[in-house]
C-alpha cells in the first residue's frame, strides 16, 4: 500500500446530475497533465467512480485517500479538481476548507451499514472490485458446501423479512416455493421501485449490482430455480446499464449460465424493463407485465410461490431484500439476528427526505427510535421550525404524529401506529405542512397509479381524493371527516391489492392524529399550516410594506394597488389566493392567514 | 369431495372448487358482477367477497380455492357495508339513466342498486365522459355505463380468441378499447355483448325495439352452420327483435356474428308472401292463389310423370329445412311420385 | 361422406364438439373451422388453450393457423399425398397401433404395400410441404393420446374427394384413433341440417336412415310402412339432374330451399340446365337465383316459424320451434308439401303432417333414433344413435365396434389422383373457392341482412403480393377472372392468406359468382364437385 492514493468519485445517479462525470473528466485530465496518467498505469494511483453513498445533498462527493488516509470532500465541481490535484494528491496537503463537515460524519457513524457497507467504495462495473470485497463467495459457499435445504433454514434462523413492504419472512416463502413439485421455478428480482422520492434500490443496483446478482443466485439454488428475472423500471437507465455490465461479467466468470462454480447448478437472469406504473411492483401485477400482459395485480391466494410467472412457483423478492443474502450466508444466521429488533432482524434502508437537514440514503438497525433518525442522522429539521409528523411507507403509509417520537422503527414499531414500513421511505413534516393537503397529495398519487381492475381502488380513491380536495377548497361539508373515515375503511378492506388496501393509509392516520386541522378547515374554512390557498386570506402590513411595488407587479389578476414607496393594499374580491405577492415581497409586508 | 362450513351450513362441494361454486351449489346466493362461470375468475368486482375464519380480511370467494373445513361467512353487518360502498362507487360513476337505457330489466347493476336499496349516494364527483366511437355494423358502446368487470376483455380473449379489446389507461380514467381507441373492427361475434352485466355494450339491431322483458323467448335451432348452436329468439309480435343463447346449453351461450346478429333476414321486406306462377313461357312470374299454384304444381308434374315415367321428375331437398321437412318431402317424391331422384346440396 | 360409409360403416362425425376440448392433438385439414364453424373453432382453441396441439393442413393462412403448432401449406388437391405421406412416416418410425389394426381393421397388408411409394421426399414434391414438416406432423399426431381429425369441403369437394377422406380415416384407424370419447375423424357439417337431410333419406340411394334402396329387404320394408309399391332403382345425385335436365331425361323439378343455381359448379351451365325443364318448381322463403328461373315458386317459411327438429354436424337431433307467424300468405313447409302430397295422391289426406307424429313415423323406420321422442328432445336434445326410449344418445360411434360386416373398419389404398383440371400457360392460376365469416353458403339469408351485409360488401378475389405485383395489380382493383367456362369482375385483394399461384373467391356473391368459373368435374364415387381446384386466368381490366 506505500505511496497508494485512490480517487473515488461517486457516480450515482445523484452525483451525475450534480457534475460527477465533469469532475471525473477533470480529475483524468489534471492526473495526464500532472503526469500522473502513468503512475494509474502502475497502480499507485487509482481514479475510480463509485456508486451512491447515500448523502447526495453533499454531492459531487470525492475520496482522496493517501496510504489509506481518507479525506471527503463535498460539494466539488469540475473547476475545483485542478487545486485538488495540485495541492492534496500531487502536494499532500489536504484541503480542510472543502472537506465534508461534522453533519457528514454525523450522518455517517449513526448508521449500520450492512448491504450499504461497499456502496460509495467499489466501482460498480468492475467485477473483480465486488471479489475484492469477498464477492461471490457466499453464493460459492452455498452452492458448493450446503444444501439448498440448509440455505434455506439460515435464512430462515436469520429472522429475514422482505424488505420490500409486506415484511413477509424470506426464509418461509422460499420453502412454500420449493415445496411445489414443478418442471420450472423462477426467481424475481423486483426493482420496480415506485414510491415517490425512494432510491433505495436505484441505489443498489447502481452502486453494487452483484451484491443483487449474487442474492438471485442464493436464492434460486435454494428454491431449485433455473431461470430468473430483474424487474426493473425503464427510467433507471443507469442502473439497467450497470447491471447488464454486471451480468455479461458474472457470466464471463461462470457465475451465471451452467455449471455454476463448477457444480452441477444452471442459473440465468434476464432483464425486464418496467414502464414506470406504480402497480407494477405489486408482484401479480409484476407478473402479468413480464408474461406480456397489462400489469394489474390477480388475485391471491394463488400466491406467486405456489403459482407465478406462467403459472410456476415463483419467488419474488425485492433487491434490498437480495442484497441482505450475500452477508447472512456468509456471516451466518446469527450474526444477522443479532442486528435489530426482537421480530425484525437486520438493518432498513431508509430514504430520508422532508424538512429535514440531512437529506438521503440511510440504513439503520430494526428498531432504532424515530428521533435517532430524524435528530441524529437527520441533523433535525430544516430551518428550526418545528416538527409535526413523519410519513413512513411510501404514498401507502401513514403519517406518525411527534407524540411516538420514541417509536422503534420496525415492522411492528411502524404498523401499531397505523403506518407501515412499506419499502422504507420517510418524509418528515414539519409546522408548515399541512396534513390534510399532504393526505390529497399521497391521494394523487395512488388514485392515479391505480390499475383501474377493482371498483374500491378504481373509484373509492378518486372520491377520496375529491372529498380532500374540497375540503382543502373550503367547500368541506359537515360529514365529510365520517364520510372519508368510512370510505377509506372500505378501500381499505375490499380492495384487491395492496395498493388499494393501503391507498386510504394517509387519510386514515392523518384523521387520526390530526383530526383538528381537518376540522379547521371545515368548520373555519381556515388552513392551520396556511398552505390551501383557497382558503387563506392575503393582505399587506401596511407598517411592514415598503412599497417597492414588487406585489403588485407579481400579481396576475391586478389586485394589488398602492403608489410607489407608499403601502400596497390587496383587493380580495379580486385576489386569486396564488401566492405570488407572499414569494416575492422581501419585507415579510403579505401575510396570509 | 371436500366439507366446508357455509354460514353455518355444512356443505360438500368438489375438489378444485371456489368458495363461490361451492356456495353456489349450496344455492347460498353471493352477489357478483365480474364473474361468469365460463371464465378465470378474475377478482375485480369486489361483490363476492366472504369471512374466511383465520383470514384477516375478507376476500374474494370468485378466487378463494375451498378447501377442507373451512369456515365461511358469506354475509355480516361488515360485508353488507363493503358490498353496498361498492355499489355506490358503481352508481357514482354512472350514468343513472335506467329510465331511457335499453337494458334496464337486464342489468346487474340495476338489480345491485335495487338490492341495496341505493337511493341516495353517498359519492359524488366526476363522471367519465368517452366520445362514442360506434360506426361498426353491429355493437353499441357506450361506455360511460361500463363498470371494467373485464367479461368482455376475457371473454374476446379467453374465448374467442380473438383480443379486440383491452384495457387502456390507468386509476379512474380506465377503460376498455380496441387498440388505439379505433372502432371495433373484429369477428363481431357479439359475446362481449352478451357477457356484458350493463348496457355498456348492446346491438345496434336492439335499438328502438322493446326491452328483453317486453320479448317473448322462443327456444330454437340456429339455421345457419352445422353447429346446432342452441338459440333464444326474442319476438314481438311478428318481429324477431334479439336473439340470444342461453349460458347452460351445448355451446354454452356463445354464437357467431351470423347467429346472433344476422337474423333480420327473417322480417326481410324481400320476403315471398304469395305464392308466384310463370303464366307463360319467357314471361314474368306473377303473383296467383294458393290453388292456382298447387294446382298446377300438380297437373304439370302428373303430366311429365305420365308421358316420360315418374323418373322424369326430380326434388332437391333442403340442408336447411327440417328433419319432418326433408323426410315428407323424400316420402311424396319415393312414394308420392314414385321415383328416387331425391338429392339434396349437402355436396356444395 | 360416401368414404367414411365404406370405410367404418357411417358417414358422420365420430365424435362431439364438447370433446374437441379433451383432444391432446386436433389434425384439421380443409376446414376453416372459425370462420365456417365458428362455434366448433371455440373448442379447438379452448383445447390448444389448455396444452394441446394443433396441426393446421390448409393452403390459405386460415384464422386457426395462429393457433397452430404446425402449418402445413400444401397444394390444393394434394391432400391425400400429404396423409398417406404421414402414415408413410408413421409406418417407418414404428408409430402405428398394432393393437388396434389387429383387433379392429382389415385390409391392412395391402394397405401398406400402397403406401411406400408416399415417401416425405415424394410428397414434398407433390404438396410442396417441407418433408421434415411432414415428420413432424406425424411425430405429433401418432404421439398423441388422443387425436382428433376435423375436415370439412377442403376434403371433399375434389374430383378425389372420397379417395381424401379414405385417407384420413386411414390416418385414425393406422393410430387407433378411433372408437374413443375424443379421438376420431370428424366431417364439419356445412348447413345446419345437412346431417339431417342425410338422415331423412334425401339421398337417391338411400332411404332414412342409410337403408338402401336396392336392398330388397328395406324396400320391402318400406313399402309396408307407405302403403306403394316402390322403386328398387337408385335416384339421380343433384350434379346428375344436371346432365339428365340437358339430355331430357328430367322433366320436371321441385326444388325445396335451396339455391342450386348460384351454389353448383359451372353455373351458365347448370342455369341452362334448369332452362331446359318442361317445369320448374321453387319453394323458397326468397326469391334466389334459383327461384327465378322456376314456372312456379311457392312461399316457405324461414326456421322462426316452424316447428320441427335439426340434426347438427355432431349428429346432435335438436328442436326448433316456432316464435312468429309467416309472412302474407307464405306457409309452413310442411302443409305446402302435404297440399302437394295430397293432390298427387288422394290417400295423402290421412296422414297427419305435425313434426311430432312425423318424427315418430321416420323413428319408426329407422333404429337409430326410434328412441327419440319430441319429449326427449327438449333442452341439448339428443345424438344418434338413440335406439331405445331409455338410451341416453351417443356422444362418440365405434366404442366397441364398427357397423359392417364383421365389425371391422377398412383400410382403403388411396393411390395418388391429380386434380381434374390444373392450371398452365393459358389459365396460370389455382382458384380455389370457399366461404368467409360473415355469409353463409349463397348468401339468400345473410345478404339480407344489413349488418353482416356492412361488415362484408362486397365479393373479392384473394392473390399473393408477388402475383400482384408480377401483374401491376393494387389492392381493391377491379380484376377480370376467367375460366374456360366463363368470366367474371371482382376486386382485388392482394394478401399472403393465399400462397403464390393459388387464388380464392367466395362463393356467396350472386354479383360475382365463384361458381361461374368452377369445374363441374366430379368425384367419381360421391359425385361431389370439385370447388376447390380449377384453372383461371387473372386479369386487369382495361384501362
Amino acid at each position: 500500500m506505500n505511496g497508494e492514493i485512490i480517487v473515488n468519485v461517486c457516480m450515482g445517479t445523484g452525483g451525475i446530475a450534480a457534475g460527477a462525470e465533469m469532475v471525473m473528466k477533470a480529475f483524468q485530465d489534471e492526473f495526464a497533465a500532472a503526469g500522473l496518467e502513468n503512475a494509474t498505469v502502475q497502480n499507485r494511483c487509482k481514479l475510480h467512480k463509485v456508486g451512491c453513498r447515500g448523502f447526495c445533498a453533499k454531492d459531487v462527493l470525492v475520496d482522496i485517500s493517501v496510504d489509506g488516509e481518507v479525506s471527503t470532500y463535498q460539494f466539488i465541481q469540475e473547476d475545483m479538481v485542478k487545486r485538488l490535484v495540485r495541492e492534496h494528491v500531487v502536494g499532500g496537503k489536504p484541503i480542510r476548507e472543502w472537506m465534508a463537515g461534522d453533519d457528514y460524519h454525523v450522518f455517517h457513524d449513526n448508521q449500520t451499514k450492512v448491504i450499504l457497507h461497499d456502496l460509495g467504495k467499489i466501482n460498480p462495473e468492475s467485477i473483480d472490485d465486488y471479489i475484492g470485497v469477498e464477492g461471490y463467495t457466499a453464493a460459492k459457499k452455498a452452492l458448493m458446501t450446503m444444501t439448498a435445504e440448509e440455505v434455506v433454514n439460515e435464512v430462515k434462523n436469520s429472522g429475514l423479512r422482505g424488505r420490500g413492504g409486506g415484511g413477509f419472512p424470506t426464509g418461509l416463502k422460499w420453502s412454500l416455493c420449493a415445496a411445489n413439485e414443478a418442471d420450472q421455478r423462477y426467481v424475481i428480482c423486483n426493482a420496480d421501485e415506485g414510491d415517490p422520492g425512494a432510491f433505495m434500490d436505484r441505489s443498489m443496483v447502481e452502486g453494487n449490482p452483484h451484491a443483487v446478482i449474487e442474492g438471485m443466485i442464493i436464492t434460486a439454488y435454494a428454491i431449485g430455480a433455473t431461470r430468473g428475472y430483474v424487474y426493473i423500471r425503464a427510467e433507471y437507465p443507469l442502473a439497467v446499464q450497470r447491471l447488464r455490465i454486471a451480468l455479461d461479467q458474472a457470466r464471463e466468470r461462470g457465475f451465471l449460465g451452467e455449471k455454476l462454480f463448477g457444480t452441477s447448478f444452471e442459473f440465468d437472469i434476464k432483464i425486464k424493463l418496467g414502464a414506470g406504473a406504480f402497480v407494477c411492483g405489486e408482484e401479480t401485477a409484476l407478473i402479468a407485465s413480464i408474461e406480456g400482459e397489462r400489469g394489474m395485480p390477480r388475485a391471491k391466494p394463488p400466491f406467486p410461490a405456489n403459482k407465478g410467472l406462467w403459472g410456476k412457483p415463483t419467488i419474488i423478492n425485492n433487491v434490498e431484500t437480495l442484497a441482505n443474502l450475500p452477508p447472512i450466508i456468509n456471516k451466518g444466521a446469527e450474526w444477522f439476528a443479532s442486528i435489530g429488533s426482537e421480530k425484525s432482524k437486520g438493518t432498513k434502508v431508509i430514504a430520508l427526505t422532508g424538512k429535514i437537514r440531512n437529506t438521503g440514503l440511510i440504513e439503520i438497525p430494526m428498531g432504532m427510535p424515530l428521533k435517532d433518525i430524524i435528530f441524529k442522522i437527520g441533523g433535525g429539521i430544516e430551518g428550526d421550525k418545528l416538527f409535526k409528523a413523519v410519513q413512513t411507507g411510501g404514498p401507502s403509509g401513514g403519517c406518525i404524529p411527534q407524540q411516538f417520537i420514541d417509536l422503534p422503527v420496525d415492522y411492528e414499531g411502524l404498523k401499531s401506529v397505523g403506518s407501515m414500513m412499506g419499502s422504507g421511505g420517510m418524509v418528515v413534516l414539519d409546522e408548515t405542512d399541512c396534513m390534510v393537503n399532504i393526505a390529497k397529495f399521497f391521494l394523487t398519487f395512488t388514485q392515479e397509479e391505480s390499475c383501474g381492475k377493482c371498483v374500491p381502488c378504481r373509484i373509492g380513491t378518486k372520491r377520496l381524493l375529491e372529498i380532500l380536495t374540497r375540503i382543502t377548497e373550503g367547500k368541506g361539508k359537515k360529514g365529510d371527516i365520517e364520510l372519508l373515515q368510512e370510505l377509506a375503511e372500505d378501500v381499505r378492506d375490499s380492495s384487491l391489492c395492496g395498493l388499494g388496501m393501503s391507498a386510504p393509509n394517509p387519510v386514515i392516520s392523518t384523521i387520526k392524529y390530526f383530526r383538528h386541522e381537518y376540522e379547521a378547515h371545515i368548520n373555519r374554512k381556515k388552513c392551520p399550516a396556511k398552505v390551501c390557498n383557497k382558503l387563506l386570506t392575503f393582505f399587506i402590513r401596511p407598517d411592514q410594506c415598503v412599497g417597492c411595488g414588487m406585489c403588485a407587479k407579481a400579481c396576475s389578476v391586478k389586485a394589488i394597488s398602492g403608489d410607489l414607496k407608499q403601502p400596497h393594499r390587496i383587493d380580495n374580491a379580486l385576489c386569486i389566493k396564488c401566492g405570488s405577492c407572499y414569494d416575492v415581497c422581501k419585507f415579510n409586508a403579505v401575510v396570509k392567514d | 369431495m371436500i366439507s366446508l362450513t357455509i354460514d353455518d351450513k355444512k356443505i360438500e362441494a368438489p375438489h378444485g372448487a371456489t368458495v363461490l361454486e361451492a356456495a353456489r351449489l349450496a344455492k347460498i346466493d353471493i352477489p357478483t358482477l365480474c364473474h361468469d362461470p365460463r371464465m378465470k375468475p378474475f377478482g375485480a368486482c369486489r361483490l363476492c367477497i366472504v369471512d374466511i375464519a383465520g383470514l384477516p380480511r375478507p376476500v374474494t370467494s370468485c378466487t378463494t380455492p375451498a378447501t377442507e373445513g373451512m369456515v365461511v361467512t358469506t354475509s355480516s353487518p361488515r360485508l353488507e357495508r363493503l358490498r353496498k360502498t361498492t355499489v355506490e362507487l358503481l352508481l357514482s360513476d354512472h350514468p343513472n339513466d335506467c329510465m331511457v337505457c335499453i337494458q334496464a330489466g337486464d342489468c346487474s347493476l340495476q338489480d345491485l342498486a335495487y338490492r341495496y336499496g341505493i337511493r341516495d349516494n353517498r359519492f359524488s364527483g366526476a363522471v367519465r365522459q368517452h366520445k362514442r366511437v360506434d360506426n361498426n355494423p353491429f355493437i353499441l358502446r357506450d361506455q360511460d355505463k361500463c363498470v371494467l368487470c373485464g367479461l368482455c376483455v376475457r371473454v374476446c380473449d379467453e374465448v374467442q380468441g380473438v383480443g379486440a379489446i383491452g384495457y387502456a389507461n390507468r386509476g379512474f380514467e380506465s377503460d376498455i378499447c380496441p387498440p388505439f381507441k379505433k372502432d371495433l373492427n373484429c369477428e363481431f361475434c357479439g359475446q362481449c355483448v352478451s357477457v356484458c352485466p350493463t348496457g355498456a355494450l348492446t346491438a345496434k339491431m336492439w335499438v328502438g325495439q322493446p326491452r328483453l322483458d317486453g320479448l317473448q323467448p322462443t327456444e330454437t335451432t340456429c339455421t345457419y352452420c352445422g353447429c346446432g348452436c342452441n338459440v333464444t329468439l326474442h319476438t314481438h309480435g311478428n318481429k324477431v327483435a334479439r336473439v340470444s343463447s342461453r349460458s347452460d346449453n351445448h355451446n354454452r351461450g356463445w354464437l357467431c356474428v351470423k347467429g346472433r346478429f344476422g337474423y333480420d333476414f327473417i322480417n326481410s321486406p324481400e320476403r315471398l308472401t304469395t305464392p308466384l306462377i310463370r303464366r307463360q313461357k319467357g314471361g314474368a312470374l306473377e303473383p296467383a292463389g294458393w290453388d292456382e299454384a298447387l294446382d298446377l304444381i300438380t297437373s304439370r308434374l302428373q303430366s311429365v310423370k305420365e308421358q316420360y315415367g315418374p323418373d322424369a321428375i326430380g326434388g332437391l331437398a333442403s340442408a336447411r329445412c327440417t328433419n319432418e321437412e326433408n323426410y315428407l318431402f323424400q316420402k311424396l317424391l319415393r312414394a308420392g311420385i314414385g321415383t328416387n331422384n331425391v338429392d339434396h346440396c349437402a355436396r356444395y | 361422406m360416401a368414404g367414411l360409409a365404406t370405410k367404418f360403416g357411417s358417414g358422420a362425425m365420430t365424435n362431439s364438439v364438447e370433446g374437441i376440448s379433451r383432444n391432446d392433438v386436433l389434425f384439421v385439414i380443409g376446414s376453416n373451422t372459425t370462420e365456417n364453424h365458428p362455434i366448433i373453432g371455440l373448442r379447438m382453441k379452448e383445447a390448444v388453450a389448455g396444452g394441446a396441439q394443433l396441426i393446421v393442413a390448409d393452403p390459405r393462412r386460415i384464422p386457426l393457423v395462429k393457433f397452430a403448432t404446425l402449418w402445413l401449406r400444401h397444394r390444393p388437391g394434394t391432400d391425400s399425398v400429404l396423409l398417406n405421406a404421414i402414415m408413410n412416416v408413421i409406418l417407418a418410425e414404428g408409430l402405428e397401433d398394432k393393437k388396434f389394426i389387429a383387433d379392429r381393421t382389415e385390409g391392412y397388408a395391402e394397405f401398406v404395400e400402397s403406401l411406400a411409394t408416399f415417401t416425405p421426399e415424394f410428397a414434398e414434391g407433390v404438396t410442396g410441404v417441407a418433408a421434415d414438416d411432414i415428420r413432424k406432423a406425424a411425430r405429433i399426431y401418432a404421439g398423441a393420446g388422443n387425436a382428433g381429425i376435423y375436415y370439412a369441403m377442403g376434403i371433399t369437394q375434389h374430383t378425389m374427394g372420397t379417395n381424401n377422406v379414405m385417407a384420413v380415416g386411414n390416418l385414425a384407424m393406422l393410430t387407433g384413433n378411433l372408437g374413443k370419447d375424443a379421438a376420431g375423424v370428424n366431417p364439419l357439417r356445412g348447413q345446419n341440417n345437412v346431417q339431417g337431410a342425410c338422415d331423412m333419406g334425401c339421398l337417391p340411394g338411400d332411404y332414412p336412415g342409410y337403408q338402401k334402396v336396392s336392398n330388397p329387404a328395406v324396400q320391402a320394408k318400406f313399402e309396408k310402412a307407405w302403403g306403394k309399391s316402390l322403386s328398387p332403382k337408385p335416384g339421380l345425385t343433384a350434379s346428375e339432374m344436371t346432365g339428365a335436365m340437358l339430355s331430357g331425361d328430367l322433366r320436371a323439378m321441385y326444388i325445396f330451399g335451396e339455391n342450386p343455381a348460384l351454389s353448383d359448379p359451372n353455373m351458365s351451365h347448370s342455369i341452362k340446365a334448369f332452362k331446359a325443364l318442361d317445369f320448374l318448381v321453387v319453394q323458397d322463403i326468397f326469391l334466389t337465383e334459383t327461384a327465378e328461373l322456376a314456372d312456379v315458386v311457392l312461399p316457405g317459411a324461414s326456421f322462426a316459424e316452424k316447428d320441427g327438429t335439426f340434426t347438427s354436424s355432431e349428429r346432435r337431433v335438436q328442436r326448433v320451434r316456432p316464435a312468429i307467424a309467416s309472412p302474407g300468405e307464405a306457409k309452413n313447409d310442411l302443409a305446402i308439401i302435404h297440399e302437394v302430397y295430397k293432390r298427387i295422391d288422394p290417400a295423402a289426406a290421412a296422414f297427419d303432417v305435425a313434426a311430432a307424429e312425423l318424427f315418430a313415423e321416420a323413428a319408426s323406420l329407422w333404429p337409430g333414433i326410434a328412441g327419440m321422442q319430441y319429449d326427449r328432445l327438449e333442452g341439448d336434445g339428443l345424438q344418434w344413435p338413440c335406439p331405445t326410449v331409455d338410451h341416453p344418445g351417443t356422444s362418440y360411434l365405434f366404442q366397441e365396434t364398427f357397423p359392417r360386416e364383421g365389425g371391422k373398419a377398412l383400410f382403403s389404398n388411396v393411390p395418388y389422383v391429380v386434380s381434374d383440371e390444373l392450371p398452365d400457360s393459358e389459365y396460370p392460376f389455382l382458384l380455389t373457392t370457399g366461404r368467409e365469416l360473415f355469409h353463409y353458403h349463397t348468401g339468400t339469408m345473410t345478404r339480407k341482412s344489413k349488418g353482416l351485409n356492412a361488415a362484408a360488401s362486397e365479393p373479392f378475389i384473394e392473390i399473393n403480393p408477388a402475383d400482384a405485383a408480377v401483374l401491376g395489380i393494387s389492392d381493391a382493383e377491379l380484376l377480370s377472372v376467367s375460366s374456360r367456362r366463363g368470366s367474371i369482375k371482382v376486386k382485388a385483394r392482394v394478401s399472403d392468406i393465399v400462397p403464390a399461384k393459388v387464388v380464392f373467391i367466395p362463393f356467396h356473391y350472386k354479383e360475382a359468382a365463384a361458381n361461374m368459373l368452377t369445374s363441374d368435374a366430379l368425384d367419381p364415387i360421391s359425385k361431389i364437385m370439385e370447388a376447390k381446384v380449377c384453372a383461371v386466368r387473372v386479369e386487369k381490366q382495361a384501362a
